[in-house]
């Protein structure tokens, strides 16, 4: 690892005057991707900014809405074994697919969620964007993106949670310097602003090397994730692993749906591990509306889901992975399910 | 969809959804915390190069040398000689360097030394006299053992958490430890014979 400067604020605004200091600066939630990524040295920080001090960002509050607010920095097993969760298995069953209890214990919302991506060029030291996607297209990419990449960046977005946080409406609370367009905040708001934002738009597909995947601007970071009340509609998550072990699935869906008098009335669907972000799909949930949800139904979703993917030269299995993923999402959800893990 | 929900709700500020307090109690705090912000923000320290750390190690308070980005398990083997964690992945994706923190199961390679002041360690040393191993050695639950110290570890905070643990969730709780040699089967085994009450029940 390089030499880095540390330090542990126990404010959120101490938090943010640190990483308004020069250099470049990573946050430190859980550890469980940056100190890995930071012993490869394929990340190279000057300044680390543990968030793991700081109570504000360790808590999950019911708020006055019947919305759940969770602090980034709570762990997956608090979150996993919350009352407040339970109407939303879509989530824990996300983070029981982790499936490693150190991972569980160790790894917090805010560093699921913010995971750096999935490639392994990337992780080889050759790049997010891998030589502007060209070390994908001519290596190996079977564990690469099939839809969202047509540019350069082939990789898979790795947070298993997103899909479900993004079929369940989650806001994303995000601080930072004013000059990000936040809402002031407090006394000095010259100096702090929030802003709150529907969290897959957190992600984007980076264009250009030295862009993230995500959209947090320097000086920012995310506090918290804001669940709406939606205890009228049914989650799930469905994950197509090599085996049970703790590995990253080859390809998920989340799919939240409200279902009335046996009918879908609206719903979300999102593809994980298929794309550079998490992948919304619209053309699924469309086929699902107004319709009962059983087998032939939750398939043709599933066909709608892939029906635009372009694979690369190895991964056209994933293609039927994702098909399945999401047909069998949806069959969870409504209590449906057909087995698999 | 609609997505006009993600705008905050009126009177909806931070310390108004921390607290579930009305908009009016939430500015007051909005003033003292914003106040409280601007004083500690200057006062915060950044560390850098060498640090004397104090760690409650196996119930023992003990000083080590490190700095910032010197990991739990280096300062564990390297400097307090307990070498029962191992070094296998680097990346917390094997689980050989479990140890427990406040009674959680970590993986000590991708713990910064740093963060573990005023923390309770534990690791495969303080477990010498526990079923745990007993029940290892009984089942032969090791080949090569290069990977047993973090399986022991990790099944003493598993069964912790669930002292009648079925095998299926045995298998599932375990799942963050790998043994390359793949004598999970023993493993197994032995986990379930201290849940029905240990080697010497």
């Amino acid at each position: 690892m390089k030499s880095f400067a540390y330090a542990s604020p126990t404010t959120e605004g101490e938090a943010l005057s640190l990483l308004a200091e020069p250099g470049e600066i990573e946050i430190l939630a859980g550890g469980t991707d940056l100190v890995g990524l930071m012993k490869k040295m394929i990340i190279t920080p000057d300044l680390v900014v543990n968030i793991l001090d700081i109570p504000s960002l360790k808590t999950i509050e019911q708020l006055d809405n019947g919305a759940i607010a969770i602090g980034a920095a709570v762990t997956l097993d608090e979150v996993l074994a919350h009352p407040y969760l339970d109407p939303y298995p879509a989530i824990g069953q996300a983070i029981e697919g982790i499936s490693s209890m150190q991972l569980q214990c160790q790894g917090t919302i805010g560093g699921e969620v913010l995971q750096r991506p999935q490639c392994w060029y990337f992780r080889g030291g050759r790049g997010l964007l891998a030589a502007g996607g060209s070390a994908v297209e001519d290596g190996d990419s079977r564990y690469h993106a099939i839809f969202g990449n047509d540019g350069a960046a082939k990789f898979v977005s790795a947070s298993r949670i997103a899909p479900a946080l993004i079929a369940l409406n989650a806001t994303a609370r995000v601080i930072g310097p004013v000059a990000t367009g936040g809402s002031p905040v407090g006394l000095n708001g010259e100096d702090a602003s929030e802003r709150f934002f529907p969290i897959e738009q957190l992600f984007r597909i980076p264009r250009h090397e030295g862009e993230r995947e995500s959209v947090l601007a320097r000086g920012e970071f995310l506090t918290h994730i804001i669940l709406p009340d939606r205890r009228n509609f049914a989650s799930a998550t469905y994950e197509v692993r090599q085996g049970a072990g703790p590995d990253f699935p080859l390809a998920a869906a989340a799919a939240s749906l409200r279902i009335e008098g046996g009918i879908v009335r609206e719903g979300e669907i999102v593809l994980g591990q298929v794309a550079p972000t998490p992948w919304i799909s619209r053309a699924a949930v469309a086929a699902l509306i107004g319709q009962p949800v059983n087998e032939q139904t939750a398939e043709a979703a599933g066909l709608a889901a892939v029906t635009a993917a372009r694979p690369l030269s190895h991964n056209a299995y994933k293609v039927q992975l994702a098909k399945t993923a999401v047909k069998r999402a949806i069959l969870r959800a409504a209590g449906q399910e057909t087995g698999g893990f | 969809m609609d997505r006009t929900h993600h705008r905050p709700p009126s009177g909806f500020s931070r310390r108004d959804f921390l607290r579930g307090s009305g908009a009016v109690a939430a500015a007051g705090a909005i003033v003292s915390q914003t106040q409280a912000i601007a004083q500690e923000a200057k006062g915060t320290r950044i560390l850098s190069g060498e640090q004397t750390l104090a760690l409650s190690v196996n119930g023992k308070d003990v000083k080590v040398k490190a700095e910032p980005r010197t990991t739990l398990l280096e300062v564990l083997r390297y400097q307090l000689d307990l070498t029962g964690a191992k070094p296998v992945s680097g990346d917390a994706s094997s689980g050989a360097s479990t140890v427990m923190i406040d009674g959680k199961p970590v993986s000590a390679s991708v713990e910064l030394a740093v963060r573990c002041v005023g923390k309770k360690i534990e690791t495969v040393e303080s477990l010498a006299k526990d079923a745990v191993p007993a029940a290892f050695v009984a089942c032969d639950a090791q080949q090569c053992g290069f990977c047993t110290p973090g399986f022991v570890v990790a099944t003493r905070a598993f069964l912790n958490k669930n002292p009648k643990a079925t095998e299926e969730e045995v298998r599932k709780g375990l799942n963050g430890n790998i043994c390359r040699c793949g004598t999970y089967a023993n493993v197994i085994h032995a986990a379930l014979m201290v849940v029905k009450g240990g080697a010497n029940g």
